[in-house]
């Protein structure tokens, strides 16, 4: 019993899957239309789509890929963790030395 | 009398299957966050090149939101069939699996073919990688997703046959669970293509 509670947690259920898919669709159609509807100033929609992209990833990792922090999935969500570390480093760092260097070459 | 001992056997079988299937997941896993990885400096090298569009077309006079939206939704069908899929084969329901595989096999070749039609009609009107910094880093970030997903549809081709073959082995069940988080894992990469690509440069 407590085997098949394991196995439905690790691997889901049509209701998590189905719980997951609409929370996706929502967060894939507001951004959308957000963007093709122009409403907001441009910083503004630009702040609520990442907004958006964020929790959907959040969304996904949650209810199509399982991971959580029990005993066996722990590791999974911590090595997640260092790589979305590793990962802000590397595209955040990138940005910013590349564009400080763009604008330091800029002739006078 | 034989059937508990069967019983007994096969969840031992199943249970040995578990722990090396278990290793062999988080392995793959581990090999997913690589992958992450890569993407990130596909998506830096992106980020840094966008402007550079050297006279040429930027992101909002080539992007038609509305095709993304349907790939998006192909994607996302795909996600949850091959769920479905999964769910399927946990329960041993052999049929079930195969069908909802080739269902999200179908979303996947859709995805595929509408980016190959979006790929494919920019470089007819001159807007090829070689264009601009911005169209190559464009081509080569959004390229690389595609060709993940495309590996993907060959593996799970691969593992249609395995499974119609040998059956729901726990070998099968193990290369399933790794191609459900290759998967999952390359929706989640396009969430960030659509929105940093196709939303940011429409904005």
């Amino acid at each position: 019993m407590s085997h098949a509670h394991d196995h439905a947690a690790s691997h889901g259920s049509v209701s998590s899957y189905l719980t997951g898919f609409v929370l996706s669709v929502i967060l894939t159609v507001i951004p959308f239309w957000l963007v093709m509807n122009g409403g907001l100033n441009p910083h503004d929609t630009l702040l609520t789509i990442a907004g958006f992209a964020v929790v959907q990833i959040l969304v996904h990792l949650k209810y199509f890929l399982h991971l959580n922090f029990t005993k066996e999935g722990r590791v999974n969500s911590l090595a997640f963790l260092f790589t979305a570390l590793v990962i802000v480093l590397l595209v955040v760092l990138s940005v910013w030395i590349i564009f400080s260097a763009d604008a330091l070459m800029m002739p006078y | 009398m034989t059937s508990q001992v069967n019983a007994l056997h096969d969840h031992a079988h199943d249970h040995e299957h578990h722990d090396a299937g278990a290793s062999v997941e988080l392995g793959f896993w581990l090999y997913l966050m690589t992958d992450c990885i890569l993407f990130a400096s596909a998506f830096a090298a992106y980020a840094v090149l966008v402007g550079n569009v050297a006279g040429g077309v930027a992101g909002h006079d080539i992007f038609e939101l509305k095709f993304v939206l349907v790939e998006t939704f192909a994607l996302l069908f795909s996600s949850i069939t091959y769920g479905f899929a999964m769910i399927s084969g946990h329960k041993g329901n052999k049929s079930a699996l195969l069908g909802w595989l080739a269902v999200t096999f179908l979303f996947g070749a859709t995805f595929i073919g509408m980016e190959l039609h979006e790929f494919g009609a920019l470089i007819a009107e001159g807007h090829g990688p070689d264009k601009s910094a911005f169209l190559s880093g464009f081509f080569a970030l959004v390229g690389m997703h595609g060709l993940h997903v495309t590996a993907g549809l060959i593996w799970m081709g691969i593992m249609m046959a395995e499974v119609i073959k040998t059956g729901l082995t726990g070998r099968a069940m193990t290369r399933l669970n790794c191609l459900s988080m290759f998967w999952h894992f390359l929706d989640i990469v396009w969430i960030c293509v659509f929105t940093v690509v196709y939303l940011k440069g429409a904005i």
